[in-house]
């Protein structure tokens, strides 16, 4: 049939189309070092580690504005003490929103720019992006900060991790920066795994729905010749 | 069945109904509109998504209500309430994915509706007025999604908005004063937000629901139309019943309810799995609070609206770009008269109307693609020429419809079981 033709025609005028896109994004270099996070929310021991080096490293200039302490604790299986000791190094209470204690114009005088909050920011940049930006710090003298990135050159924040960096070998390193950025996925979304479970059993549901709408719609039907 | 009651007659036998039918033409309605309004019995899938379109409305109407209740409509506040519905309102994830969900799934089902008037002659004598007035509703619905799309203040709605209210800014010695009339402002601010939020859930709805309403009766007053592009009320049996037609109610509702099960398999698969739809549904640069200091990398509208945003792109003269934007969408107005051809199915009609229809998709979709590409180097080359392509299918097709070689039409509808 011609609709078939028309149908069969557009796709594979959009197959070529997003291919050559594919090839043109292709040819950016972003270099061998570059790596997919791959990360997985459902790892609570991950996430776990991910809120440990978060709050360790990270917490002390960047806020996470849109979430709870209690909420991580609850969805990460802490029990209030492992919060108040592990996760907790302000005078925050566990119902409190997760803000940083550094005033916002101190840190754009230190760093030229106040520190993003970063609740979105597995969101508004992939996972991907996160990932290799903690990962490619490198020395520059040139830098007032000391060192410059390869995901974000010219970027405003020191490598914090560097000590870090120094104590760990390359894989483990990769880890202990991949559970950070598995960790801001989870803040970016936190209801994203109960989302996906309960979508399953909604699914589900039409499914069996269907048969019965199928078989009501067929035995409406078979007066019609 | 009410076959065999004359029509003034109740149908029902329950005292409180029967009370309502003194009083309100109840009966004569559902008679009219449901169990005698007799519609083809050879609909193929493509006859679903008039009825999709109306389950899509009314999951948008239900689900902006809540969202309202937690919304904030201004420039502080906007950003941070869409999160707060997300992790704090109960269950306010679900209304959220599935009103953005929804205004995708709304022009995935009206294209295909329009297509489907475009496959099967939908637009000609007697069904203009329902096809204008259709017309109105898809400009209704691309209002909709525009002032829609500022809502959330994220930084591509910031820009998209900047980028369109520009476009007023094209017409000559208006331009500048009709830009800042309609944001109310020098820039997209606060008091901007506040009147698209207005427009988002007021008067763009209402008028939505009055032309939906308008486009029914019209449609009931005429019958609809095929896949074969005949008049089913040509051959009535004894009691005046189109032979070829079956009561709306319960054949097509029925099944319309199979097909709509379907429908919200693939929604709430959307809605559920994937909300973001990598960037389609939701884009990355929205997820960053909107900053009038901070353009993002390439501006680009929802994709529903690429196609335009390209054909705009693709004229180098800013008044010209937004005249060929307007008359792209306009020209779908005129496609009762623009086309000659008195066979209205595609089935029966001639190569021309097929290979141009075929190409005017092709560039449909092309166009769609490189809205969203950046307007540099070759895809600029491939928009002029898919431009082109889309303008060549209205403006030549008085010609190609006029020496179109038709098959003949069959007096009664095709219908295999």
């Amino acid at each position: 049939m011609n609709l078939f033709r028309i149908i069969t025609a557009n796709f594979l005028l959009l197959v070529t189309l997003s291919s050559v896109s594919v090839f043109a994004a292709s040819e950016v270099n972003e270099g061998d070092y570059f790596l997919k996070a791959n990360n997985d929310v459902s790892d609570i021991d991950s996430l776990q580690r991910g809120a440990r080096n978060f709050f360790n490293y990270c917490a002390g200039c960047h806020s996470l504005k849109f979430i709870r302490y209690n909420q991580i604790a609850e969805d990460l299986d802490l029990d209030e003490l492992e919060l108040t000791q592990n996760i907790i190094f302000t005078d925050a209470k566990p119902e409190d929103l997760v803000t940083t204690n550094m005033l916002s114009a101190d840190g754009s005088r230190w760093f030229g720019k106040t520190p993003p909050d970063l609740s979105l920011i597995a969101r508004s940049r992939d996972t991907d992006q996160v990932y290799n930006f903690l990962r490619t710090f490198y020395t520059d003298p040139n830098s007032p900060t000391g060192t410059d990135n390869q995901a974000l050159p010219g970027t405003s924040m020191p490598n914090i991790l560097w000590l870090v960096q120094e104590q760990l070998n390359e894989k483990e390193f990769d880890q202990f920066t991949l559970d950070i950025v598995n960790f801001l996925d989870y803040v970016g979304e936190p209801i994203q795994l109960e989302r996906k479970k309960l979508g399953i059993w909604v699914i589900l549901f039409l499914l069996i729905f269907l048969i019965f709408s199928y078989a009501l719609y067929k035995d409406i039907w078979k007066e019609v010749h | 069945m009410s076959d065999n009651l004359d029509q003034d007659q109740s149908i029902f036998s329950n005292a409180i109904l029967r009370w309502i039918d003194d009083r309100f033409p109840l009966s004569s309605l559902i008679r009219e509109h449901a169990t005698d309004y007799y519609a083809s019995k050879n609909f193929n899938i493509w006859y679903i998504f008039g009825v999709l379109s109306l389950v899509v409305l009314v999951i948008q109407l239900l689900t902006g209500i809540f969202l309202t209740m937690s919304y904030k409509p201004s420039a502080k506040e906007a950003f941070d309430s869409v999160e707060y519905i997300m992790r704090s309102v109960e269950w306010g994830w679900l209304i959220r994915y599935m009103h953005s969900t929804g205004s995708s799934f709304f022009f995935i089902v009206v294209y295909l509706h329009m297509f489907r008037a475009m496959l099967y002659g939908s637009y000609k004598k007697p069904r203009e007025l329902i096809w204008i007035v259709g017309m109105l509703i898809y400009f209704c619905l691309m209002a909709e999604a525009f002032f829609g799309y500022l809502l959330p203040w994220g930084n591509m709605s910031y820009w998209a908005a900047q980028v369109i209210v520009n476009l007023f800014g094209a017409i000559p010695y208006i331009g500048e004063t009709l830009t800042e009339w309609i944001r109310g402002d020098y820039y997209i601010s606060d008091i901007t937000l506040n009147r698209f939020f207005a427009f988002h859930v007021i008067v763009i709805p209402l008028a939505i629901i009055a032309l939906v309403f308008v486009h029914i009766l019209a449609l009931h007053h005429v019958g609809s139309n095929n896949p074969d592009g005949i008049e089913i009320k040509n051959y009535k049996d004894e009691q005046g019943k189109p032979i070829d037609g079956v009561a709306f109610h319960p054949y097509h509702t029925s099944k319309d309810l199979f097909w709509i099960t379907v429908f919200l398999i693939l929604f709430f698969a959307a809605v559920f799995f994937a909300p973001e739809m990598g960037g389609y549904f939701l884009e990355v640069d929205n997820f960053e609070p909107a900053n009038p200091l901070q353009t993002p990398e390439h501006i680009v509208p929802a994709w529903y609206l690429t196609p335009y945003y390209a054909i705009l792109r693709a004229i180098p003269d800013k008044l010209m770009g937004a005249i060929a934007l307007a008359s792209s969408v306009l020209f779908f107005v005129f496609l009762p008269w623009l086309d000659k051809c008195k066979v209205k199915s595609i089935r029966y009609r001639g190569w021309q109307y097929k290979l141009a229809l075929s190409c005017f998709v092709i560039s449909f979709f092309a166009l769609g693609y490189l809205g969203m590409q950046p307007a540099s180097g070759i895809y600029v080359a491939l928009a002029r020429f898919f431009t082109i392509l889309y303008f060549i299918f209205f403006i030549t097709m008085p010609f190609y419809t006029r020496i179109e070689k038709t098959k003949p039409v069959p007096e009664r509808v095709v219908y295999k079981k």
